[in-house]
């Protein structure tokens, strides 16, 4: 014992018993949010995968509540369904790939070109659609791309119509909606790419181009696959952009969402489905190593 | 020119307001290991990043081979470059990395597979070739990246501080290995250092840098024994000023002398004065014991200090701490004293950077 020992108040000598038992402390620190996770989180999820065996009542829409696996067997031997998911899959497939084509000259200006002191700025200007409401997002471009609205009136001199409602307007609304997901991963792998490395390639011999394919897409293929995560799973579970611009398209999404009331039985079944596409979306990206960097 | 590897005309780089390179004419022969040697921020590294094409100069010309390079793309000249972080391509193996310029340049795929063995094994790395460079220490990823910039036999080799990273020990043994390459390439070095010692042990000619310019260039030698400024007798070697007084004294001239430490004996106060020698008496200040040899800092009765450094041939370190207060003769022959022209613009670097040092203290 020395003279500067702290006089040990009650505070301070439960902060030291919690100090040599770090079990404790630990335990302490996670038990609510992982009560949150288990109960909330993951038995919704199971919930919802336990109803997907019960049926409906077909006159009364109740739900009745004995097991079997018919909607399961529906979602696999009914061709609407399978074309349905198919769709789906092609959709969130197309939003990514366009958001990987838009965003990267974008991330590789404001990483690489912009003046680091213009740098946060422009972050926050790809940022800035995020804080504007879905809805009115997706009505926005409802009217753009209404008959005879902007877009028509935009092409027209050019003879060329827009789009129209549907499948085309579906995957250009939400890849507008998402963007800003894939951008920023990818301006965080070209940031912390170290210059060096464009030198060398370039230094060796290597034009543009060949720079590019060989050491720039490699290395900041794990923020690619990272943000393809969210594009793809966002799109994947999105019933509102296809309701709004999607015409008569049909996506998982809407499907869910229709049959909510109708049969949520059925509606649990589909939902399961992007949960396993996306799980399987997931263990492909893994490896790519996108989630260890992380 | 003919077998003019580099050539630089006025060559000026600006950042903003500042000029990093204010004006430098160069010329570095075919065959040569040049270094460009200074304190950081001097402008030698902004120059070697002009010659690879990095950067683009704000006036003047580079010339490599007797072609006007100026305006070219990187890719478009025949230099390779030695990065100090390395940049070796953190996705590829050794292999791949020593074959890209092979790959990008077409060879067919057998013999880019054996030349990079080939390079890997002249860096004795031949049985590293499917690494990763994560997998390497950093003596080894240098070597990578010497064998990769070699691989592709380019006329000029620019290396930019690329031993800085390493472990004294590494560091010496890698100045012996890149002179050997060097003599057996034949390929021009360009070589870019802050450490005088480095640059003495390994060019054939040295640039001293200060301030964006070039102070002299010459063979290690001549920097050594003849700096032409004060700056490069301060920063090659420890400056060793006789001025004022001190210099009229001992030296019987009222100007700038300058004498390196180790050519000053130190002898007892008593000892009587060799001819074709000067001398001066003094006390001992400091003596500091380095192994190999000491160093004392004498307090001239004449005024001013200056720096002795003695092989420890026989004394020990207890022996030589007994010395400190002691009075001492400094004795020194006197082709070795050399004036050192007076430059306003250049006040003695010794007093302002740590990295004046003696050759002696590694």
């Amino acid at each position: 014992m020395t003279d500067t020992a702290p006089a040990a108040g009650s505070v301070r000598r439960l902060a030291g018993a919690l100090y040599r038992r770090p079990r404790l402390q630990l335990s302490l620190l996670l038990s609510a949010p992982l009560a949150w996770l288990v109960l909330a989180y993951l038995g919704s999820l199971t919930v919802l995968f336990l109803s997907a065996f019960w049926t409906t009542d077909s006159f009364t829409s109740n739900v009745v509540k004995i097991w079997n696996a018919d909607n399961f067997t529906a979602l696999l031997t009914t061709d609407v369904y399978r074309q349905v998911a198919l769709r789906s899959v092609g959709v969130a497939l197309a939003v990514t790939a366009l958001c990987i084509l838009i965003a990267f000259p974008i991330a590789f200006y404001t990483a690489r070109i912009a003046s680091p002191r213009r740098r946060p700025l422009l972050v926050v200007a790809i940022l800035t659609p995020l804080w504007a409401s879905y809805l009115v997002k997706a009505y926005a471009w409802r009217l753009i791309l209404a008959q005879g609205g902007l877009l028509d009136w935009v092409l027209g001199p050019l003879g060329i119509k827009g789009p129209g409602y549907g499948l085309t307007a579906t995957i250009l609304v939400l890849t507008y909606l998402w963007l800003p997901y894939m951008i920023l991963p990818i301006h965080a792998g070209l940031e912390q790419l170290p210059v060096s490395l464009l030198d060398a390639s370039a230094d060796l011999g290597a034009r543009t181009g060949r720079t590019f394919r060989s050491v720039v897409l490699p290395m900041i293929l794990p923020s690619v696959a990272a943000g393809s995560v969210f594009t793809f799973s966002l799109s994947l579970g999105d019933y509102i952009a296809v309701q709004i611009v999607g015409g008569k398209t049909q996506l998982i999404g809407n499907i869910i969402y229709s049959n909510i009331t109708l049969d949520l039985p059925l509606a649990a079944a589909l939902g399961t489905v992007p949960v396993v596409i996306i799980v399987l979306y997931l263990l492909a990206v893994r490896r790519t190593g996108a989630l260890s960097s992380l | 020119m003919e077998g003019m590897a580099v050539r630089l005309q006025n060559l000026r780089k600006s950042f903003g307001r500042t000029e990093a390179v204010a004006g430098v004419d160069l010329e570095i022969a075919d065959g040569e290991f040049f270094s460009m040697l200074g304190p950081s921020g001097s402008g030698k590294t902004t120059v070697l990043r002009m010659i690879a094409g990095f950067e683009a100069p704000t006036g003047g010309t580079i010339e490599l081979g007797g072609a006007d390079v100026t305006r070219r793309a990187p890719f478009e000249r025949d230099v390779h470059t030695v990065f100090q972080d390395y940049a070796l391509f953190p996705h590829m193996t050794l292999e791949q990395n020593v074959a890209y310029s092979l790959k990008v340049r077409k060879v067919p795929k057998a013999e880019r597979l054996a030349r990079a063995r080939e390079a890997l094994a002249s860096v004795r790395l031949e049985d590293f070739g499917t690494r990763r460079p994560a997998q390497l220490s950093g003596g080894q990823r240098q070597r990578v990246a010497l064998a990769r910039a070699l691989v592709g036999r380019p006329k000029v080799l620019l290396l930019d501080e690329p031993l800085g990273a390493l472990d004294l020990k590494l560091r010496e043994q890698m100045q012996v290995e890149l002179k050997a390459i060097q003599r057996d390439t034949g390929i021009t070095f360009v070589f870019v250092t802050h450490d005088q010692e480095e640059a003495l042990t390994m060019s054939d000619r040295i640039a001293v840098f200060n301030k964006g310019r070039i102070e002299q260039v010459g063979t290690p030698a001549q920097i050594y024994e003849r700096p032409a400024t004060p700056f490069v007798a301060g920063f090659v070697g420890t400056s060793n000023l006789l001025t004022g007084d001190a210099a009229e004294q001992v030296v019987g001239d009222r100007a700038t002398y300058s004498v390196r430490p180790e050519k000053i004996h130190v002898l007892k106060e008593s000892a009587a004065a060799e001819p074709e020698h000067d001398s001066a008496t003094g006390t001992v200040a400091e003596v500091v014991y380095l192994g190999g040899a000491t160093r004392f800092l004498v307090d001239l009765d004449a005024g001013g200090r200056l720096t002795a450094l003695q092989q420890n041939l026989e004394t020990s370190s207890e022996d030589v701490a007994a010395l400190r207060g002691s009075r001492v003769r400094l004795q020194w022959h006197r082709r070795h004293n050399f004036p050192v022209p007076h430059d306003p613009s250049t006040h003695d670097p010794s007093t302002e950077g740590p990295l004046a040092k003696d050759p002696a203290h590694t």
